[in-house]
């Protein structure tokens, strides 16, 4: 099942001969339980595409798809409501509000969404505990350690029903095995059928990823091939 | 790749390493070799008993026990063996010149032939990388939990492939900036860093 669709989509910046285009033309298809990292430089147009893939920014041109319905056609609540309840981001520096503990934190988009506090408060517990975080629920974001805001984080982003996650350098600011428990965590996520993608120029992040995109100069160059499995790795082995 | 990885294994070492922790025969030490280093780096039989050898030619390794040749001769490490190991362990592996990569040159030459766009050729070995790091980074996920010595392994060769992508990534920028702002005519004489640091063969 289709998740994510962009079709076409195109984004400019400011207008005539000093006008900066970030997209051009880009065509994505994400389904659910799949992972896609998107991959390039700086300036590429990464960021972009995930701003306008989770609605937060209009395209220019083309259209954008979320589990079917086009973005275009919905008004200024419908889009919010689906920032609520369908897409959940994850950004690299965390964005958690510092005077809210982490299980309060877990539980906002919740509560935003008009769900009583206590159920909130529960369903964010549930998550946190999903995440090995349970005994760090009433603890300051300031108290915990950056992987572990990071893991409050992901919780924040797929508490609830939520089918599309949204990640920009998910662990930039991590060493490299809080990386992989991001990681890790993301793929969890994907395995109970969230459709997720993933922005880096991180190849070990991306190479968590069922399909890599490469985005160079706002346009999709190439993409990887379907993963043969591990096994093709050890039948390579001489003597087996 | 793989026939690769064992060419720089120190078998010798390696060997000693597992003779330190007590005496063992042939057959077991090249299975706990396997064993400890994920199973990613294979060793034939034939492999262990001419290094095994070699190792007791020089003193390093003794027989243990006199039941016994072939397979169900036992070996135990020496005084002189537990040094080489030791020594072996600190003394750092020479890096100090860059190797001949084939990588290196294609790209090189990618960028002096007509009617090649550089960038493509960059991208078509990216991809290829980025796949290989795809598959090693599945084998950590499904066995690497259960296995430190694969998980060390696995690592190690995510973070190889990951310097040659990132290698292809500065290319790619450096030969984009280049190509707006070419670079200034070399100065003569040629600075001696060039010349000092020679390539490996």
């Amino acid at each position: 099942m289709t998740v994510l669709e962009l079709r076409g989509v195109s984004k400019v910046y400011g207008e005539g001969p000093t006008a900066v285009h970030a997209l051009r033309g880009v065509d994505l298809v994400v389904e659910a339980s799949e992972m896609v990292a998107v991959m390039g430089p700086s300036g590429s147009g990464k960021s972009t595409l995930l701003t306008i893939a989770g609605s937060l920014e209009d395209p220019s041109g083309g259209e954008v798809l979320v589990g079917g319905a086009a973005l275009s056609g919905m008004s200024r609540n419908a889009k919010a409501r689906l920032r609520r309840r369908t897409i959940g981001y994850v950004f690299q520096d965390f964005n958690l509000l510092a005077g809210l503990t982490a299980a309060e934190n877990v539980a906002l988009p919740l509560e935003l969404d008009g769900i009583a506090a206590k159920a909130a408060r529960a369903a964010g517990l549930r998550a946190l505990d999903g995440l090995g975080l349970a005994g760090r629920a009433s603890r300051f974001p300031d108290e915990l350690s950056g992987g572990e805001r990071q893991r409050v984080a992901i919780a924040r982003a797929a508490v609830g029903d939520r089918r599309l996650l949204l990640a920009d350098e998910p662990s930039g600011a991590l060493d490299s095995v809080n990386a992989e428990d991001v990681m890790r965590l993301l793929h969890e996520a994907c395995r109970r059928g969230v459709a997720v993608v993933v922005v880096t120029h991180d190849a070990q992040l991306a190479s968590w990823a069922d399909r890599v995109v490469f985005l160079r100069d706002g346009r999709v160059v190439d993409q990887t091939s379907p993963l043969p499995g591990p096994e093709s790795l050890l039948a390579t082995r001489p003597g087996r | 790749m793989y026939v690769r990885l064992v060419n720089v294994v120190s078998v010798p070492h390696a060997l000693l390493a597992l003779l330190s922790e007590g005496p063992k025969y042939g057959l077991q030490l090249r299975e706990e070799f396997e064993a400890r280093t994920g199973e990613v780096w294979p060793l034939n039989v034939g492999q262990v008993y001419t290094t095994l050898q070699r190792l007791e030619r020089d003193g390093l390794v003794e027989s243990a026990g006199a039941d016994g040749e072939g397979p169900r001769k036992g070996f135990r490490i020496t005084a002189g063996g537990a040094e080489e190991l030791a020594g072996w362990l600190r003394t750092p592996p020479n890096l100090s010149s860059p190797p001949r990569d084939e990588l290196v040159m294609k790209v090189l030459v990618a960028v002096r032939v007509a009617g090649v766009d550089v960038h493509d050729v960059i991208q078509a070995h990216r991809r290829y990388l980025v796949e290989l790091m795809q598959q090693w980074t599945r084998v950590k996920e499904d066995e690497a939990g259960f296995d430190l010595g694969l998980a060390l392994v696995v690592d190690a060769e995510l973070f190889r492939l990951d310097a040659v992508v990132r290698w292809l990534d500065a290319a790619d920028g450096r030969l984009k900036r280049a190509a707006v702002d070419p670079p200034a005519p070399v100065p003569a004489p040629v600075p001696r860093l060039r010349r000092r640091v020679g390539a490996r063969r």
